[in-house]
This record gives C-alpha cells, structure tokens and sequence, in this order.
C-alpha cells in the first residue's frame, strides 16, 4: 500500500452536502404523483377500539382514503430471526404487534388509522377529525406490580449472551465476605429523539406483471427491512427496493421497529399513488422504541484489601406486550472485573407502554452506571482510591468464558485519565472542595463496548477515467461511514481519496448488516478491502495479458497496486495506470465483488474496546444544579481510521452520556400510559451550555486480531462510563449519594 | 392543524376590528407559542389576525420609566442599554428564557400571554379544563412535577412559564391596551379558579400596545433555576426589585415564577424586609415567609426548598452582600449554576 488515507484525520465528505442541504433526507425526496399520510392514535393505553368512525375524515377536503384495523389489508407476522438474530419472544429484539391488525390496544400511542390526503397539512386535520370509541381496560404501567413478568433466557437469541447467569457461588461468597455493598439503582426511561424524525415514502408498481415496492425509509436495517416488508406484506425479498443515503441520527432508533414503514406501504397500496408519512416529534414517543427504566440491585462482596469475591446483578426492566426485548445490563458485570463468583439476572416486566429497542449502549451505558457507581461505593466503605480498586480487580482474561482478550491496554488508560484530570491533585476526601458557592467533585469509571464484527459483502468498480467507485449497504447515520469507507477503499486501491466514492444505503448494493452495536467499520471496512482488492486482482489479470502492457506475461503476484498504478515489485517504474490498462481492453470498468467475515479468532478471543472516564462537576447545592465542568477519556478502541470523525463520535456519545445522567427522562402518566413529555422543548438533551470541556485521547493501539485494518467500533463507548463517572463525582463532591438517573436538581434538592 | 385565514393588520384598530367582529379570532405576533400550540392541535384560532407589522415598536422614556412596544422583540428589548442598565432583571429574565432564535421571533406582549408549560394541556388527549372546559384536570394525581404551590384551584393547578412576567411584576409595570386602559401588570393574568381557560383579563379583541416600566432607581435581580443549563423553562425563578435608603432596604418587591398560574408576589416577605438592614438572617425569615402557604402536590414539593433558597440567593446577589454568577442584566447572572465547563474566574 503506498497511499495511506486511513488513519488521517480528514474531513467528512458528506460535510459539504449537509451544510448546504444538498443531501437527501427520507422525508424529502420528490416523488412525482405524491399523497401524504397522516396517523390517528389511540388515547388510551390498554383495551379494544369499540368502534372508529371515519366519516368525519373521509369528507374532509383532499382525504383520499382512510385506513383502519376494519379494511387494512392483513399483513403476514414478522420473522422469528433474520440472521442470527431473534425477532420475536423473550429476549427478542422487535414487536410483534403489527399496524392495523386488531381492535387491541397495547399502548398508548399505538397507531389506529392512517388518514391520507393530496397534501400534508390535509392528511393532519383530516386525522384530527377521527373519532374512535373505546372499550377501556385498566392498563398495567408498573414493573413491580405487572402480572407478567418473565425471565428472558438469552439477548436476541444470542446463546453466547445469557441474561441470567451463575458463576461460582456468589450467594455464599456474598455472605462470607467481610465488606459489602449493595444497592439499588434506578434508571429512567429515555429517548433517543434523533433530529431526523421518522419518515417513509412508499411507492408501488407492477414490474413484470408482479408487485415491486420501493420504500424511502429513515432505516438503519435495509437489509432486515427488506426482510420484514418482504415477509409482512407477502412479496419476494427481491420485489422490495430500499433506499436510504442519509440518516439524520438514530442512537438505536430506525432499525427495530417496523409499524411505520408498514402503514406507509399498506396506504399507498391503498390509494394507488406513493405516499409518504412523516411523524411528528410527539410521535417518536410511541411508535420510535425507548430505552426501557431499570431498577437494578448491585451487591459486592470484597475482602479488606479490596479484592472483590462476589458480585451480584440483578435487573429489573419492561418491555411492551408484544416485545421481549431486555435491556441486558449485566454486560459489564459478566465481563469487567477478575471475580471468582459472579451472577446475574434480569426480569422483564410486560407493560402496557410502547415497545423499547436499543439504545446507544444497550445495556452498557445504564448497566455499568449502576455498576461503577457500586464499585465507587465499595471504594468508599474501603478507603479505597476508586482507580486503585479497579486496578486490584483488573481482569486479564475474560472472567465468563475464561477467554483471552484480543487486546487490552486498560491500565494505561487509567494511568493517563488520572494526569489529564489531575486526580491526584484533588483531595480525595468527600465534601471538601469548592468554588465561591460551589462544590467541585472529581469521579470516574471504567467503560467498555463489545468489539464485534459481522458479515458483508462489497463491490469495487475501477472506471476507464482511473476513478473507483466502492458500494456496500451500510448506513451513514452521521457517523462518518461514507468518509471511513472511502478512505479505507482508497487505500486498499492505492488510489488517491479524491478519485473514489462510496456509496451506501440501498438494497440494491451488497449486503451489509445493520449498522447498530458498533460493528460497522470492523465487519464493512473488511468487506470494502476485499472487493478492491479483487478488482485490482481482476485488472492485474487484464494488463499480464495485453501484449501492449509493460506487465505482459508477468506472474500476477509480482504485480503491485501503488499509487493508481500496477507496477512490478521488482522495479516499480515498470508498469501502467489502472486506466490504461481499461481503456486498451475497450472495457469501461472492471468490476468486482468481495466479502469478509470473522473466522475462528471469534471463538478464540473475547473482543472488547475500553477505556476510562474522569469527570469534574461543580455543584450548586442549594439549587440541586449540577454542571460538569470536564471530561477526560481514554479509549482503547483500537486503530482509530479517521481521528477527526471519530473525536465526533466520541464527544458526541460522552455529550449524550452527560444527558442520559443528567437530564433526559420521559414521564409516562401513571394511570393513563400516555407520555406526559413529548417534545425537544420538555424532554431535555443536553445544549452546549451543558457540554463540559473533553478531553479524548485514544492509545491507537491496533486489534491485532479483530481484522487487517486492526480497527474496532466506537459509536458507543463515549456513551458508556460518562453517567458513572459523573454520578460518583457528584458524591465527591456533596458527600451525597444519588442513585436514581437523571439527576435532576430536584433530586438533590429534596432528597 | 385546523384550517384558517390569516390576515396581516396594517394599524391597531384595523387588528382590533378584525378580531373583535370575529368569533375563534386571535392576534399573532411571533407565533413562537401560538403556531405551536395550533400545531399540537390545541389552539384552533379561526382567523390570525398579524400584528407583528404594526408600528409598536418603539422603546422611550416615559414618564421617568421606560414605555416598550408590543411589538419590540425580546432581543430588543433585553440588549436595550437603557433597559439593560435599569430594569437588569428584566433584561437577565429574558435572556435567560428560549433561545436566540426565538427571542427575536418573540414580542414584548406575545411572551406573557404565552400559554403553560402543564404537559397535559399540549396533549389533546388528555383532560384538561384549560384546554377543553369542563373536561377535567389530568395534572392532578398525574404527573404535576412541574406545576403549582401557591394559588391552584381544583379546576387547575398549571403554572405560568413566562419568565419576563415574573420580572415585570416585581417591577410593577403597567400593560396599555386598545380597550383603552391600563392594567397593573400582576392583574394581567389571572388565578386559574373555576375559569382556567381564561390565562388574562383581556377582552376578545384587546390589543396589548406597550409595557411601562415605572421609574425605579434601585437594583434589580432574575435567578433561574432549570434542568438544562440553557433553553428550558424555569423550575422555580425569583426577580428582586430592591430599593434602599442609605443601608437599609426602603422597598423590596418580590415575584417568584414557577410556583403559581401567575407570577406570585410574595407580600409578607416583601413587608418583612421593609425598612430593615440586608442581612442574609433577614432575606432567610422573609423566604420562609414567603413559602409558608405553599401548598405541595405529589411530585412537586422539592420546589419549596429549591424556591426558598434561590430567594434568598436572589436577595443576597441583588443587595450586594453576595455577587452575582455574572454581569448584571445578562443570562450570565440569572442562570443558577452556570454554564458547563471550568469557572472562568473562581470565586
Ligand atoms: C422551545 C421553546 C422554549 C421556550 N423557552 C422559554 C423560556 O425558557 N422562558 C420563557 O419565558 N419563554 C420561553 N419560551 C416562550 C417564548 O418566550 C414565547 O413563545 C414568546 O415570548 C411568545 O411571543 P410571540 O410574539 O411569539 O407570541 P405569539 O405566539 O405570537 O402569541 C402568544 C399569544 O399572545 C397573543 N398576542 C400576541 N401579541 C399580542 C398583543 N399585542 N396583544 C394581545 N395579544 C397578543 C396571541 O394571540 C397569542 O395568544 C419558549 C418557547 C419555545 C418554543
Ligand atoms: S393543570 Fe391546568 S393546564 Fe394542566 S391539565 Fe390541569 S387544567 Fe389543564
């Protein structure tokens, strides 16, 4: 390889095209001949829908149809899997509950009638105008008092992440250790509000006499969507077209859940024109998923040194009638700490509220708040430094599985978090510092996020003209995917950034997998090599057998790609631009086709990033307000393949860290399910007034065995380990405990 | 969003005559609260009547006060040099409210006829007398975080979310109508009692000219208590008018904002600190004072400790015993706790 693009810090090059509004949104594509769609939804949380009248709708000028549970065409049940992962039941990830197929209600929210007009603002009123009569049921809204709950025995079928687990014996280690600490922690329900609210445009038509459905979808799942419509609406997967080249941030959204992009479908079908649906702010606190509340206990057992002997997990979280998916916050307990006997377990209670799905770190970011703040609570009832417990449970292999890591370098990242806050400069004593009127704390926690890596396959084309054009279905969810990708395809070409695109985001490409659980630049950027690297294998082909070539006749493996040229390794001023070789065969490209999957090492080595967190807050006790004055982490993620998009990334996860503890809450009514706070102006995200000073440094230390690009995800991690590292740092300071997220000034107001 | 027309309004009276003759008519100024609420299907206005054109955008001296249009947006107005200088609670209270954007979107008389803050007014599928008369109070036994100590009725117990009103009611400020009257500012807005529905004393068709703000020669402060550091409604806020007499206080005015339908003067706090020495014991008895009669819901009574002491903070910052989180008449010195990040200068 002689150009190098990875690894530089380079701009985004989908930047340009966002700040000018050129790139395409869902919601904005123009599709000729289009009609709107508009949802009514049910008022009440649980009971039957008695009777829907329409009429009102149906005169309202411009209605061209009115949708409902009483003459929506029937949809087949979404699949048990796709791929490896569980869709359906305990444990799964998605709802089986579908649009429009029943007089039920589950939720709250829950979509009821779908009212499509010749223009948007029509659409609108014309919903408003339907009137529906209910049979109520009181609806169960508490996880304590739920009469449903179970116990999901594996995340999304995943047999290698069991939700309730024993190691050793911890319940008598528990007992026979000489400290404890155990504690509950109780998380709120949050959202993931991304900008870009939901949207989708549904087109029909007949192609060779069958049904053909194009759908514009805010989706980070092409590929499993395709799957769902392809199997709800009864079609062959081929018959379905998705396309989506711009996501406008998900955090965990627009991949699980499928009602809208179903009503969407199922009215255009109906009115024989596309139509497009476009929620409301509101709205993405129904039918969008959540991240469920959590009420977790957290015991430890430790000797006096501060060895830990037992620890304990036990989670109480919900999900909706027709989900089972289970916020799994153990995920750092199992694996985190050198623990002879550790256990835990989550129950999920069935309510009456919408569906939740992942959020940015599912499990991790409320799970290791819990867990950290429980370890910083043992430091205490120790006398302990809180890095200097970590370190005398530092686990050099997976404490689960037994496994080696791939590569882990925590130590250094404790080491070097502690210089960037100044950790020793601080009085480690509770209560003592302090500004003027406010208390200064200092906390921190160690984070991690599993390190996965997936299937994918990817297409090369180097053009006549020299350029190279690298096509995956993956997603660019503002993450910076397009400008990774490049870059790692330019290298893998040896061409020059500026001479090949990516592109991303429909069906039509080769199959990539949704872009969730920080596996996409470690399973597409594989995938991306191979195809390049095929391509060049299919030109070096061409040139070694063009009697005009300077390569003629040459051993292909003595061929070089450098530079945009193939040249021989042994004297590199013999050979030719990849265009010339094209241009001589009449051909206009040369295309090929490349796939990357994880081999054995998966099963030989436990694959994590991680890293440690310090926060500074100040606190202004009399008001309850809490500010964090800064953040410095230390990621070990990895080779970073664009510094610049991944400091993004990471400030931006630690930012949504700072209001996941902070600030964001959503508030269902006790009695009734609806959510009480339903708009950007009550739910709360952190506003740069809110944001601290970051301070990110990365070790870049390559995985050497996660792949050839040594490069591990990081969409989540900044996300995980800011909630704790502030919570204890508040304790720091107020010499008070709070363990109830967010951290509202109420809360240390009147606690 | 139901139908309706919209007219733009050339002069005060042809605005008034619009809507006076039409049923279900309203003014619009910036529409920052009223387009929202028509969004969320709350308001269902049959004509919008803009009165953002008319020539009510003026600041001058009034009778030793300050006369300020209607019209003047909130950007205006808080960044006026004299007004920032003079009434520096005013300009604190609304540069410490919404954003940039919306401020100069915002009128000097659309912001306190603003409507609540109460999530359960902005959701029609929720009770609530104020929206839908007679349907029922949903906030209370609901989720009343956000809502009332002092003044609820059984109909409502909504809180008034506007900020400027708190600050000008500390400042006694008068409102000048078309009717033609003048209003003192704390009867502009109402208690809720059996008529929530009704946040004013403005007929139908009376247009809001100007804001007076009488002559005051003494130091006045806005604190803000929020969830975010920025753009988020107060969860209890405070504006001190004081006014001394050599070293001791001649005449405190004090209006807390997020505990009532109104702001809420606190009078026997304010006759407490009368004639007294500033001491922090003093400005500590009239805090009690003044939330002695509070009466807590079920989620909202940690605005009782929360209110008593940013009262007192108040207080203490406007009489100089204690000093300001930032340069007067900024957000700076209204925003409790700060901005995020290391303290520029600590104190
Ligand atoms: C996201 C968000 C956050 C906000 N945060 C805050 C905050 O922190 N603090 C705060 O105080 N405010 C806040 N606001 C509210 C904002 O200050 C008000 O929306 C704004 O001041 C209203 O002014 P306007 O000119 O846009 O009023 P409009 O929306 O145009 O009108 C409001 C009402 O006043 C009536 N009206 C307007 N002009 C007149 C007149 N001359 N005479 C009689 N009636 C009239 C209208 O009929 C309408 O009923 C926020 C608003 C938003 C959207
Ligand atoms: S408190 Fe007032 S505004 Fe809120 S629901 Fe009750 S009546 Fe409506």
């Amino acid at each position: 390889m002689t150009t190098q693009a990875t690894g530089k810090p380079l701009d985004r090059v989908d930047g340009r095209l966002k700040v000018t509004g050129a790139a395409r949104f869902t919601a904005e594509w123009d599709v000729p001949n289009l009609a709107y769609g508009a949802v009514a939804s049910s008022a009440i949380a649980h009971g039957t829908v008695r009777s829907i009248d329409v009429s009102a709708a149906r005169k309202a000028p411009g209605v061209l149809a009115v949708l409902t549970h009483e003459n929506a065409p029937r949809l087949q049940p979404i699949p048990e899997k796709i791929g490896e992962t569980q869709f359906r039941g305990e444990g799964g990830i998605s709802e089986t509950l579908q649009p429009l197929q029943t007089a039920a209600i589950e939720y709250a929210g829950q979509p009821l009638a779908v009212v499509v007009a010749d223009t948007h603002e029509r659409a609108r009123y014309a919903a408003t105008l339907v009137r529906v009569a209910y049979e109520e049921r009181p609806p169960q809204l508490a996880m304590a008092t739920a009469s449903r709950k179970t116990l999901p025995e594996m995340f999304l079928g995943n047999s290698k992440e069991k939700l309730q687990v024993t190691i050793g014996k911890p319940k008598s280690a528990l007992a026979a250790a000489p400290v404890k600490v155990e504690r509950v922690y109780e998380s709120a329900i949050t959202h993931h509000n991304p900008i870009e609210q939901l949207a989708t445009v549904a087109r029909w038509e007949k192609r060779g006499g069958a049904d053909f459905l194009t759908l514009y979808d805010t989706t980070r799942g092409i590929e499993v969507l395709q799957e769902v419509m392809a199997t709800s609406l009864g079609l062959p997967k081929e018959s379905v077209h998705i396309i989506c080249p711009f996501i406008g941030g998900a955090f965990g959204s627009k991949g699980w859940l499928y009602a809208p992009p179903l009503l969407t479908a199922m009215a255009a079908r109906a009115v024989g024109r596309p139509v497009k649906i476009e929620w409301r702010r509101q709205d993405m606190f129904a039918v969008a998923g959540q991240r469920a509340a959590t009420r977790q206990t957290l015991a430890l057992g430790a000797t006096r040194a501060g060895k830990i002997t037992a620890l304990q997990h036990d989670t109480q979280t919900h999900s909706s009638l027709s989900s089972g998916f289970t916020e799994p916050c153990a995920r750092l307990t199992r694996m985190m700490y050198a623990v002879p006997n550790i256990s835990f377990t989550h129950q999920l209670s069935h309510l009456h509220l919408p569906s939740p799905c992942p959020m940015r770190g599912p499990g991790e970011t409320v799970g290791s708040w819990a867990l950290e703040c429980a370890m910083d609570e043992l430091a205490t009832e120790l006398n302990l430094d809180p890095v200097e417990l970590r370190l005398r449970n530092y686990a050099d292999k997976n404490p689960e599985t037994g496994k080696p890591w791939s590569s882990k370098n925590l130590r250094q990242c404790y080491a070097r978090g502690k210089e960037l806050i100044g950790w020793d400069q601080r009085n480690p004593k509770p209560r003592s510092m302090r500004e003027g009127t406010q208390l200064i704390g200092y906390g921190m926690a160690s984070t991690m996020y599993p390190a996965g890596r997936g299937e994918a396959q990817a297409r090369a084309t180097i053009f006549a003209d020299g350029r190279a054009l690298v096509q995956s279905a993956t997603h660019e969810l503002g993450n910076g995917a397009y400008t990774i990708f490049r870059q790692i395809s330019a290298d893998a070409l040896s061409l020059p950034i500026e001479r090949v695109r990516f592109e991303l985001g429909d069906s039509a490409l080769p199959s990539a997998p949704t872009t969730g659980g920080s596996v996409t630049t470690a399973t597409v950027g594989p995938a991306a090599q191979a195809a390049a690297r095929a391509a060049l294998a299919a030109l070096k082909n061409l040139a070694v057998r063009d009697a005009e070539s300077p390569l003629f006749g040459a051993a292909t493996e003595a061929i070089d790609a450098q530079e945009g040229r193939l040249v021989l390794k042994t004297n590199p001023a013999k050979g030719e631009e990849y265009g010339a070789i094209l241009r001589r065969a009449k051909l206009p490209s040369v295309i090929a086709m490349g796939g990357a999957k994880p081999g054995e090492e998966k099963d030989k080595y436990s694959f994590y990033s991680f890293g440690a967190v310090f926060a500074q807050v100040r606190v202004d006790e009399a008001s309850g307000s809490i500010r964090v004055a800064r953040l410095c982490a230390v990621y070990d993620a990895g080779r970073l393949m664009n510094p610049k998009t991944a400091h993004s990334q990471i400030i931006g996860g630690m930012a949504m860290g700072v209001g996941a503890t902070l600030m964001e809450a959503t508030h269902y009514d006790p009695r009734n399910g609806r959510a009480v706070v339903r708009n950007l102006a009550d739910y709360h995200v952190p506003s740069c007034a809110d944001t601290p000073d970051m301070t990110v440094e990365w070790l870049n230390i390559p995985d050497p065995h996660i792949s050839e690009l040594g490069a591990r995800g990081i969409g989540e991690i900044g996300c995980v380990g800011t909630p704790a590292a502030i919570t204890n740092a508040v304790f720091h300071a107020t010499g008070r405990r709070l363990r109830s997220l967010p951290l509202t000034p109420d809360k240390l107001a009147f606690s | 969003m139901h139908p309706f027309q919209y007219q733009r309004a050339d002069s005060a009276d042809q605005a008034v005559a619009a809507v006076a003759k039409t049923p279900g008519a309203t003014f619009i100024a910036g529409g920052t609260s009223h387009l929202d609420l028509m969004k969320e299907d709350v308001h269902h206005p049959s004509l919008l009547v803009d009165v953002s054109a008319l020539p009510l955008k003026q600041i001058t001296a009034f009778e030793g006060g300050v006369r300020i249009g209607a019209g003047v947006s909130n950007t205006a107005a808080a960044y006026h040099p004299d007004l920032q200088q003079r009434y520096a609670a005013m300009s604190e209270a609304l540069l410490a409210g919404a954003s940039v954007q919306i401020r100069n979107m915002a009128s000097m008389a659309g912001n306190p006829l603003q409507r609540t803050r109460c999530p359960y007014f902005r959701d029609p599928a929720q009770a609530c007398n104020k929206r839908t008369p007679g349907s029922g109070c949903a906030a209370i036994g609901g989720y009343n975080h956000v809502h009332a100590l002092f003044g609820a009725s059984k109909a409502c117990i909504a809180t008034h979310p506007s900020d400027l009103a708190v600050a000008l009611a500390a400042l006694d400020a008068r409102v000048q109508t078309t009717g033609p009257r003048t209003i003192a500012f704390p009867e502009l807005l109402r208690l809720p009692g059996d008529t929530p529905h009704l946040d004013t004393v403005l007929e139908h068709g009376e247009l809001i000219t100007a804001i007076d703000l009488p002559a005051f020669a003494g130091r006045s402060h806005y604190l803000k208590v929020r969830e975010r550091a920025s753009y988020a409604y107060a969860l209890v806020s405070c504006a001190v008018a004081l006014e001394m007499d050599g070293p001791k206080i001649r005449r405190a005015r004090v209006a807390l904002g997020g505990v009532a339908h109104k702001p809420w003067r606190v009078g026997p706090a304010e006759a407490l600190l009368a004639g007294q020495l500033p001491t922090e014991q003093l400005f500590q008895a009239a805090a009690n004072a003044a939330f002695a009669d509070a009466k807590p819901l079920e989620h909202n009574a940690y605005k009782i400790p929360m209110g008593r002491n940013l009262m007192v903070r108040a207080l203490l910052e406007t009489s100089g015993l204690q000093p300001m989180q930032g340069p007067a008449g900024t957000a700076f010195a209204a925003s409790v706790g700060g901005v995020a990040g290391r303290l520029a200068t600590p104190r």
